[in-house]
């Protein structure tokens, strides 16, 4: 087998400040080129924070990061200054949730596509231009010349979440991550953005890390999951593996919190309490004290990540029996 | 006979004006919500779907008087709001949970007075509305020992709107109106808030207007659904009809628009294009012609009433269904 495309180790993530906060702990992950991997979690679980390190995009001074990453060969963690800059946009770019934030409100679409191209390949405004039309064709935005010299606030939600796919996918990257690209959006826009990116990515044949806490969305778009809680991978497995056989208990729950084919009137089977503040680092399952079929030995010790066949892996007890 | 509904609103109409344009004139009307009827029955969830920019949040406001209606009635339990009975004693009666729980409660006062505020105002004694808040936190899951007296950033999302539905509950209300009370917190928090929304239902008798975009939310939630789009009443009928067997279009459009679950069944299709036009200019005739896949030429023209179906309380606005309109298609696939 080739070398994967990204090759994430033990990763670690730790933000000093008034206090202190192991937002990943120990996250490992690979991704062949061409492969798409949906992260999924709940607000805190670190997903975020796990996509930013691959674009260093935390703020050096209170991020500690630990662990190895190597993206195409490159140990991410070490670059510096020009090297840096070449591997944001051009070797790994990025979708946000909020296109209004992430594109800048005083200039052309357009322009900022084209900038990113120069930028990158060294090459003329006109070229660049081109390529940028070429982008809007790729993402169907309706009438791509005119929208090329519209301003992000002359457009409609879903138009501008296809700029922002154009934009990133310019310098056609080998990993595209998206963190929660369709969360802000309309149900049946949701649906058009979800396919365009699944599509891209074959087009492209590059690989995708598509973050977000819609279990219904990660179905769509992913070959692979990974289940975060508590800055840790707890399961991963193919999305047949997640749907159809859950392990973790913690996934089982979210499944049944989806509601999809929930009984009108019935009960839920819901999760109890909230997850844990991350002050200090887990050592023990941050799940125990949430879990319903929680041992003693859970809440003193480290569960174990158990493999199950080849391709997916459980950190419970209970998945050794 | 049939019991005159707990709730009513009858052709209600909301437009805002939008200022700024040429020595202060008028740049166009947003038609928020245009000739919107419904009734609530005691003890039924209505819920309300449709995306940003259908009038549904325009809807919740409406029946709470936090706004005026531009035309339209509104009455509950028989008596006609600004004649029969005041927006003060019908906003005791109709209380709402918003979305963003941190925005709805005073970030100085802690979560007992937050809750005993509104009955102190109303003329309780400062004891009992403290005893009536630590009564109302028992009853939403939050120990009042360790509760009453935090303040509400010291509280997770899914406990301030658990507060926040302790609040709307001091005025002992028929009607709880809950604007995606449940959209922004965490999905396996969100269970436990529909548990506990759905525990209070049973015990108080409560009715509620169920507002999600949500649509495995409202299904389990509702009884009735309205479906909203650009201001006005797509379709309404038992959260059964809607769900199996959906006569209008843009239902039809947002049932299959929703993930799948099912990997070995993936959409492939979306099933509509674009974005919901604006509601400053809505299109003229059926308001959804423009992304409608079955429109014919009477879309673009005449804009369809509701007509109700065969089945209990089933309507649609829809060419498809009016006999007579000689719309080219008979039926909706969805």
């Amino acid at each position: 087998m080739s070398a994967p495309l990204l090759d994430m180790e033990n990763l670690t993530v730790r933000f000093h400040g008034e206090r202190t906060v192991h937002a990943v702990n120990g996250v490992s992950l690979t991704l062949q080129s061409g492969e798409t991997l949906g992260i999924l979690g709940e607000s805190g679980s670190g997903k975020s924070v796990t996509l930013k390190t691959l674009l260093r995009l935390l703020p050096e001074n209170r991020a500690e990061i630990g662990g190895t990453l190597r993206v195409d060969g490159h140990d991410v963690l070490a670059l510096q200054g020009r090297a840096l800059a070449d591997h944001r946009g051009r070797t790994v770019s990025m979708v946000f949730q909020d296109p209004m934030l992430a594109l800048d409100p005083v200039y052309r679409i357009g322009d900022q596509i084209a900038e990113t191209v120069m930028r990158h390949e060294g090459c003329s405004r006109s070229e660049a231009m081109a390529r940028a039309l070429d982008m809007f064709k790729n993402v169907q935005m309706p009438s791509p010349e005119r929208r090329l010299r519209a301003y992000p606030h002359e457009m409609s939600g879903g138009m501008r979440q296809r700029a922002m796919i154009a934009l990133a996918l310019a310098c056609r990257p080998k990993l595209l991550l998206a963190d929660e690209p369709t969360t802000a959006l309309d149900a049946t826009v949701q649906i058009q953005i979800l396919l365009l990116l699944r599509d891209l990515q074959r087009q492209f044949g590059m690989g995708m890390i598509f973050v977000t806490h819609d279990i219904g969305v990660v179905v769509e778009v992913s070959d692979r999951v990974a289940v975060m809680y508590a800055g840790e991978i707890i399961e991963t497995g193919t999305v047949h593996d997640i749907i159809r056989d859950a392990r973790h208990p913690y996934t089982k729950g979210l499944l049944a919190a989806n509601l999809h084919g929930a009984v009108k009137g019935a009960r839920l089977n819901a999760i109890s309490g909230a997850p844990p503040s991350l002050e200090r680092k887990p050592n023990a399952c941050s799940f125990a004290p949430r879990c319903p079929v929680a041992r003693e030995t859970c809440a003193s010790e480290l569960p174990p990540n158990v493999a199950v066949g080849t391709q997916r892996q459980v950190r419970c007890v209970l998945a050794q029996e | 006979m049939i019991p005159a509904p707990l709730f009513s609103a009858q052709n209600l109409v909301k437009h805002f004006r939008l200022k700024g344009g040429f020595l202060g004139s008028s740049r166009g009307v947003v038609r928020a919500v245009d000739n919107v009827s419904f009734d609530l029955a005691e003890g039924e969830t209505l819920g309300i779907v449709g995306e940003s920019g259908c009038g549904k949040s325009t809807t919740a406001r409406l029946i709470v008087d936090l706004i005026s209606p531009d035309a339209g009635t509104i009455t509950l339990g028989g008596k006609l709001l600004g004649k029969h009975i005041s927006a003060r004693e019908l906003r005791r009666q109709i209380q709402m949970v918003f979305q963003d729980s941190y925005a709805s409660l005073n970030p100085r006062l802690t979560m007992e007075d937050a809750i005993a505020f509104g009955p102190k105002v109303n003329g309780m004694s400062p004891q009992q509305a403290a005893r009536l808040a630590h009564e109302l936190l028992e009853r939403v899951g939050l120990e009042p020992r360790r509760f009453a007296g935090r303040y509400p950033h010291e509280l997770s999302g899914g406990q301030r709107q658990r507060v926040n539905i302790a609040r709307a509950l001091a005025f002992s209300p028929k009607i709880i109106v809950l604007d995606e009370s449940v959209s922004a917190l965490d999905k396996s928090v969100e269970a436990q808030v529909l548990n506990l929304l759905a525990d209070l239902k049973a015990e108080l008798g409560l009715t509620y207007v169920f507002i999600s975009h949500d649509l495995n939310v409202v299904r389990h939630m509702s009884d009735r659904v309205m479906v909203m789009y650009l201001g006005q009443v797509a379709e309404i009928g038992t959260v059964e009809a809607i769900y199996s067997a959906p006569a209008h279009p843009y239902t039809a459009a947002l049932l299959s628009a929703m993930p799948s679950m099912d990997p070995d069944r993936r959409t492939m299709e979306p099933p509509l294009t674009g974005d919901p036009p604006n509601p400053i200019n809505p299109p003229a005739g059926c308001r959804f012609h423009t992304r409608c896949k079955l429109a014919d030429t009477i879309c673009g023209a005449v804009e369809p009433g509701l007509f109700g179906l065969p089945g209990e309380g089933h309507q649609v606005a829809c060419h498809i269904h009016i006999p007579g309109s000689n719309h080219r298609n008979r039926r909706v696939e969805a």
